[in-house]
């Protein structure tokens, strides 16, 4: 049995004042997620994450399709006996302390007094509270709130963890303990299901992701598959004269980038023997020549590009797709290759209709 | 009960029916009859404020908050939740009015230095409060599922306003002879809650008793009003999207 199962999910939000209008917040999303794997949920703001988890956890209802959670229908009590939610920024009672709201929540629960205040010890430990745990909520920083969300959703000890945004408004440090978290989780043979649009986070942790753009799911697959296809090489060269760069930039499958006195070129396979030969006779000093491997990151932004109408920018239209170019670090980046095309080999990617 | 307001309400109420000891120096003769009377209004007008200051952010605050979101993924069911949140308010009432009322025979003790046969009856009239404050907190309940606190707060005021002089209300239609008024009027009076059978500080203020016929009648039509009201509740609610 999958942990959870999805089959036509649709929602349609009504929008308007006088005239209500359907909006198509999710449209027909399937997928299945293994037991025990950790599945990221990628899209930028608005593409329907939060609306799949808040389907799954029956805070809202669908308009078509179905799911069900180890079997059970979403929407029924016995379907969360074995789920814990993190709501995308979290609020929770702050007239109340770290050990009064878990002990509150932990009551919804068959737990013997004992057995709860062994699961809180352990949650909070966990999530790094334990010095804070007689301190009222409202005087918790985001990231302390974050971290108190994600205690309350492994408080019982759930076979499947959906997270909504765990990183969200956490420093560097608490998204290295809600990373390390997830990955514990993972070794206790929980199925996490998570959304993020922080790509990194992603690439680290999830063993396969599904990407939503627009409300509908326009891929899934491993991330295995993808972080091991080579894109080509980058050498980086020292000492390179003028006139030999015309010729580098024929071997290079992109503009070839020069700074601090070194050239940064990213080559194809077949062409490295040309280029040691042109380093060896130039007396060009090649200081490194690395595979460049697909990122994740190269992966979103590329399929969301071919998503795009051809009337549109293509994936610039959003703020979050222009913020993602900017950071899609330079030297990984396979420029020009058809991103999208390559991936289809070992990524299930669906028709865009 | 950690909510600020409330000590503030019930500090209020207290004092108020302290002050009524001095309101019943200055009245010749009837001074007990006042302060019953100040007394039992304090209760029921603070009361009257506290569930309708906590009763129209029940649901509505949860929700915009989001502080439903953990909870609702619990094996909860949704009208749980709505009646847990109902049977707290009314808690947190009883207990208020406890308060409240231990402030008025404290100072009817303090007024008399010793309680008449007939201040039983002063626990009538605590209880008809109590029954009209769970009446309330029913109709606050019942806006709260769809509606701001803002619009809660007048729906639910304007509901006790009209409920507490149906029977003028009625009365009225039948004096205009106005066949379509004395409809209206007479629909208004059996549709909304009657509050006016919940006051009888008049009565017990003077030492007369309150009919079991009026307890039980009242009792069992909070109760059968409430409990409409809470099932609608929880219909309107086990049907919306939490957005």
């Amino acid at each position: 049995m999958a942990a959870i199962e999805i089959s036509g999910l649709t929602k349609d939000y009504y929008v308007g004042f006088w005239r209500k209008r359907p909006w198509r917040a999710l449209d027909n999303l399937s997928l299945t997620v293994e037991r025990g794997e950790v599945f990221g949920f990628l899209g930028h703001n608005g593409a329907g994450k939060t609306t799949a988890l808040k389907l799954l956890t029956g805070l809202i209802f669908p308009t078509a399709g179905t799911a069900s959670i180890l079997g059970l229908p979403i929407g029924s009590p016995e379907a969360f006996r074995n789920v814990g939610y993190l709501p995308e920024n979290p609020y929770f009672y702050d007239y109340l302390t770290a050990d009064e709201l878990l002990d509150y929540f932990a009551r919804f629960f068959p737990l013997t007094p004992e057995q709860r205040r062994e699961r809180r010890e352990i949650v909070l430990e966990q999530a790094g509270l334990t010095e804070f745990r007689h301190v009222p909520l409202r005087k918790y920083s985001k990231g302390m709130l974050q971290r108190i969300g994600v205690a309350q959703a492994v408080l019982h000890n759930p076979e499947i963890v959906l997270l909504d945004e765990p990183m969200s408004g956490l420093d560097p440090v608490g998204r290295r303990d809600v990373r390390h978290l997830i990955l514990q989780l993972k070794a206790e043979g929980k199925t996490v299901f998570f959304s993020t649009h922080i790509l990194s986070d992603a690439e680290a942790l999830c063993d396969r992701v599904a990407i939503l753009h627009r409300g509908k799911l326009v891929g899934v697959g491993q991330i295995a598959d993808l972080l091991q296809r080579q894109s080509g090489f980058e050498a980086i060269l020292e000492s390179c004269p003028p006139d030999l760069l015309p010729r580098l930039q024929q071997l290079a499958a992109a503009p070839i980038v020069a700074s601090g006195g070194q050239h940064r070129l990213e080559i194809a396979e077949q062409n490295i023997p040309q280029l040691l030969s042109y380093c060896a006779s130039n007396s060009v000093r090649l200081l490194s020549l690395n595979p460049l491997r697909f990122s994740l990151e190269d992966y979103f932004v590329e399929l969301l590009r071919t998503r795009e109408p051809a009337s549109e920018s293509p994936a610039a239209g959003s703020k979050t797709a222009r913020s993602y170019r900017r950071r899609s670090p330079s030297p990984a980046t396979p420029s020009g290759k058809p991103c999208a095309t390559a991936c289809s080999i070992t990524w299930s990617l669906l028709p865009s209709s | 009960m950690r909510d600020r307001v409330l000590y503030n309400l019930v500090a209020f109420a207290v004092i108020l029916i302290a002050s009524a000891v001095l309101f019943g120096q200055i009245s010749i003769d009837i001074e007990k009859v006042i302060l019953i009377n100040i007394g039992l209004s304090s209760i029921s007008v603070f009361g009257l404020l506290i569930a309708i200051f906590l009763g129209i952010g029940l649901v509505y605050k949860e929700v915009d908050k989001r502080s439903l979101y953990p909870l609702l993924s619990k094996p909860i069911r949704r009208w749980q939740f709505v009646l847990g949140k109902f049977l707290g308010l009314n808690l947190t009432l009883l207990v208020n009015t406890l308060f409240m009322s231990a402030g008025l025979w404290a100072a009817l003790y303090y007024l008399r230095r010793d309680f008449a046969p007939e201040d039983v009856h002063i626990w009538t009239a605590i209880y008809f409060i109590l029954l009209e404050l769970f009446l309330v907190t029913a109709v606050c309940l019942f806006f709260s599922c769809f509606s701001t606190p803002v619009l809660s707060a007048v729906f639910t005021f304007l509901i006790y306003i009209v409920g507490s002089s149906a029977s003028d209300v009625r009365a009225f239609g039948v004096l205009t002879r106005n066949p379509a008024l004395e409809t209206l009027t007479t629909v208004i009076y059996y549709l909304l809650p009657n509050f006016s059978n919940f006051s009888v500080a008049g009565e017990v203020s003077h030492g007369l008793p309150v009919g079991s016929y009026l307890i039980e009648l009242n009792t069992a039509y909070a109760l059968c009003y409430s409990a409409l009201l809470v099932m609608a509740s929880f219909w309107i609610f086990s049907k919306r999207d939490l957005k």
